[in-house]
């Protein structure tokens, strides 16, 4: 077990390391650098030449990599060059509305997609399955800001339950911050619960199958009885698989999320840093997002094996 | 009264009728057989019995049981029989029990939910079963999980599952057929013991008509969904006064009429020659830094094969056969040793320089439905090897050959354009058949190739085997742990126990007088229907 831990940690360190060459790589390759964007077209060659010079920008360019990684490690993301304050401020003030709102998705699509595949599953062929899975075929087609729009005109313009959009701040209170982040949240859960969903189905109808199954039944277990024990915790294993890569879309989502919903949030900072050419900011979101889908999977890895004891000597 | 009472069962799934008016009855503390070729009704039959067809499945007639009328039962009343008053075996163990669950937690779960005992009461209970069907607790915790197991391990979990609460009718559906002779016969043993010591009525399922003669009281013979004849085991089984129960009998001992045991022309040079070849894996890891000690699966085996002769290589599951063929051919390498073939070396070789010992030298599988990408035609499957050919045959040659092939295997040329689900198990293997001659090979091996038939298809496929071996002069390798396959068609037999080949000679001495432990172990435990019927006869008096 120690050891399957320990060589999953190496993987995802590896990642890491090639994520981070791959995205100082492409920032190379764009033309221009931080010290152009920063004085702008017209700035005179000895200026230019001055700031590079501060910057570290005429070192060779591994030297300039090795800086920037020993910068990550300490938590030095650099300076963002717009808002001239440390771009892991910038980072932790909106990571407390994005990381929320990631977490309240991806919650919220496990608790919807779940039970409602397991029920289709156990109604298999029958009209309620029908239905969960016609509204999942709805779900997986309908992009996400279209359901944000959807639910902002019925909740907040006509209902008035919640805020249209914005963010509060946690300042104002635990529950005026949750409240301005439930419509974001459903909008970002539901095209992925509608594809859990389907995966959840498919996987249970797939174990409902199985010979242990036969076995359960035999031993005079109900039908409802065996879906839960027997047949749920085997389904898991490519439900998990799919919630792991699910997450890297959810990330992305909140960029489009966020701007439909006015959230202060990373996705929002990302794209406003890519608008205004804050290519140091870009660059640490985006190493600082890897990570996370990186530590999500490890996680998944980890969640498999705990449902599954043949995995637990594999490795 | 009986225990359990069956009266004109007929059962159709969407309309294809699956059973005509079966009837069957059991007493208490009586071995029904129940036998039959695959698709004769008889798995079915014991489904409808558990109320646990499939979806889609209609049965009307009467089936009684203990004096419930099962067909008329609501879920709730068949759950209360389910596990408690009938208990159910399966054919195959390594699917049947939960993966993601230890062996005390599914041995227990039957016994909480029907008799509402504690955790720990209940799983005293199942440590007791464990203990009866000879899992005990110093090797076999509770908290084991299947994958810990082997296959026969994993059988008497089910069966300590299904007799748990002592039910009155157990089914037991093919409980052996996955398992090796030497398994068969213990657990055969087991389910007796258990079914004399509870007075359990048992209903076993089999194709194999001498493992129902050496446990049954009365056999019911079943074919197509109806029965054909039932009676009293030793009677029926001897006296074959029905054609159909003659034709099984006749097919389950069939040997095949091979007129010139290769005069085994000792002078020739050796075909394939094995010398010294072991096979070793690694251990598993027993820490982080420390690995675990290799597992050798073959140990120095030596042996060689002439032109056209035909040897069987027996073993139990586990003994390193499959190990060895697959290093024949080539699809493995050897830890120490060589493998020549033709007279030449395999080892060291790439593919390119394997090519001409390849398509001398083909294999026959033992599943006939998972050897065959399903979306090709039958003549692209069987044309498959014709790639080891030095020049690349022409289209119209291809046809041609394809067409030979399928009229040596007895299939017609307009097979060819077919494709495998249109053909029975039989004829698949058939289709394995012609893909392995077409490139006129002088070596077959075979794994298990008749072992998934029934056993008309059985001999039918055997003499093929023998035909081909006399007119094409092909040499075969049978991989088998049936002894009536290596009688009915081999010259030789080799024995191999933990990676040893510990016993060889001619088939007909070694399989009557066997001299190994391994030989005699599995000589022994080998079903015979003559010597079965001969046994009921004499404690019948």
């Amino acid at each position: 077990m120690t050891a399957f831990l320990l060589k999953r940690l190496l993987i995802g360190l590896a990642t890491l390391v090639v994520a981070s060459l791959v995205v100082f790589t492409v920032m190379e390759i764009l033309p221009g650098d931080a010290a152009m964007l920063m004085l702008g077209m017209n700035a005179s060659p000895a200026a230019l030449d001055a700031l590079r010079e501060q910057m570290g920008l005429n070192q060779p360019v591994i030297m300039r990599y090795l800086n920037w990684m020993a910068g990550l490690a300490v938590g030095d993301f650099g300076r963002s060059f717009t808002y001239s304050s440390p771009v892991i401020d910038l980072i932790a003030e909106r990571a407390v509305v994005s990381l929320p709102l990631a977490l309240m998705a991806l919650v919220m699509s496990t608790a919807i997609a779940i039970p409602v595949g397991l029920f289709a599953a156990a109604r298999r062929g029958k009209t309620a399955d029908a239905v969960a899975m016609g509204a999942a075929q709805i779900g997986v087609a309908v992009p996400n800001f279209w359901f944000a729009l959807l639910l902002v005109y019925v909740f907040a313009v006509w209902l008035r339950w919640v805020p249209a959009g914005g963010f509060p701040g946690w300042s104002a209170g635990l529950w005026p911050g949750l409240k301005a982040l439930i419509l974001p949240s459903v909008a970002l859960a539901l095209p992925q619960a509608a594809i859990l969903a389907r995966v959840t189905r498919s996987a249970m109808l797939e174990v409902l199958g199985e010979d242990y199954i036969r076995t359960a039944r035999a031993k005079g277990m109900p039908r409802r009885i065996v879906l839960w024990r027997h047949a749920l915790r085997n389904a898991m294993i490519p439900v998990l698989t799919i919630l792991g890569l699910q997450f890297a879309f959810l990330l992305a989502g909140t960029i489009i999320i966020e701007n439909v919903f006015y959230l202060p949030g990373l996705g929002r900072l990302v794209f406003q840093a890519i608008t205004q050419r804050d290519l140091i900011v870009v660059e640490g979101v985006v190493i600082l997002l890897v990570a996370s889908v990186i530590v999500v999977n490890l996680l998944v890895d980890l969640a498999y094996a705990l449902v599954d004891p043949r995995l637990r000597i594999r490795a | 009264m009986s225990l359990l009472e069956i009266e004109n069962l007929t059962l159709d799934i969407g309309g294809t009728p699956i059973l005509k008016g079966v009837d069957l009855s059991i007493a208490e503390g009586e071995v029904m057989g129940l036998v039959g070729e695959s698709g004769s009704g008889k798995s079915m039959t014991a489904l409808a019995i558990m109320q646990l067809m499939p979806y889609a499945a209609r049965a009307s007639g009467r089936v009684t049981f203990n004096g419930i009328d099962i067909l008329g039962a609501s879920e709730q009343a068949m759950c209360r029989l389910r596990g408690d008053d009938i208990g159910m075996v399966f054919q195959e163990p390594m699917t049947a029990l939960n993966p993601v669950k230890t062996i005390g937690e599914q041995v227990s779960e039957g016994i909480r939910w029907h008799t509402g005992a504690n955790r720990a009461d209940a799983e005293a209970r199942a440590r007791k079963i464990l203990d009866r069907v000879g899992l005990p607790e110093a090797k076999f915790p509770l908290s084991r999980y299947p994958h810990e197991l082997s296959g026969g391990q994993r059988q008497r979990v089910v069966i300590a599952i299904a007799c748990a609460l002592k039910p009155k009718l157990l089914i037991a559906d093919e409980p052996t057929t996955a398992l090796d002779v030497v398994l068969q016969k213990q657990i055969l043993e087991l389910l007796k013991d258990l079914v004399d010591e509870n007075r359990m009525g048992l209903l076993l399922i089999s194709h194999d008509l001498a493992v129902v003669a050496d446990m049954a009281d009365r056999v019911t013979i079943m074919r197509h969904g109806e029965v054909m004849e039932d009676g009293e085991t030793a009677k029926t089984l001897s006296e074959q006064v029905h054609p159909y129960t003659r034709q099984l009998a006749q097919a389950s001992m069939h040997v095949p009429a091979r007129p010139h045991t290769t005069a085994a022309s000792s002078k020739a040079e050796n075909l394939l020659e094995i010398r010294n070849v072991s096979r070793d894996y690694p251990g598993r890891r027993v820490s982080l830094f420390r690995k675990g000690e290799p597992f050798r699966a073959v140990n120095d085996v030596s042996f060689s094969l002439k032109p056209g002769q035909s040897v069987a290589l027996v073993g139990r599951s586990g003994c390193g056969k499959s190990t060895l063929a697959r290093m024949i051919l080539a699809l493995d390498a050897p830890t120490a040793g060589d493998i020549r073939f033709l007279g030449d070396s395999l080892l060291g070789k790439d593919e390119t320089a394997l090519r001409p010992f390849r398509r001398n030298m083909q294999v026959v599988f033992q599943d006939p439905y998972g050897s065959f990408n399903p979306r090709h035609t039958v003549e692209r499957l069987v044309s498959e090897p014709l790639h080891l050919l030095d020049g690349k045959p022409t289209p119209a040659e291809r046809r041609e050959r394809v067409a030979k092939a399928l009229h040596e295997v007895g299939l017609a040329k307009a097979d060819m354009d077919k494709y495998p689900h249109e053909f029975s198990g039989g004829q698949r293997q058939r289709l394995s058949i012609a893909r392995a001659i077409i490139t006129e090979p002088k070596l077959i091996v075979a794994d298990e190739p008749v072992s998934a038939l029934d056993v008309s298809i059985r001999a039918q496929i055997l003499d093929l085997f023998a035909d081909l071996n006399q007119r094409l002069g092909v040499a075969y390798l049978f991989i088998t742990h049936d002894l009536t396959v290596a009688r009915a068609i081999t010259d030789e037999v080799m024995v191999m126990h933990d990676g040893r080949i510990v016993e060889e000679g001619r088939t007909g001495d070694i399989l009557d007088h066997p001299q190994s432990d391994a030989a005699k172990a599995l000589v022994a435990a080998a079903p015979d229907l003559h010597r079965a019927i001969a046994k009921r006869f004499q404690e019948q008096g």
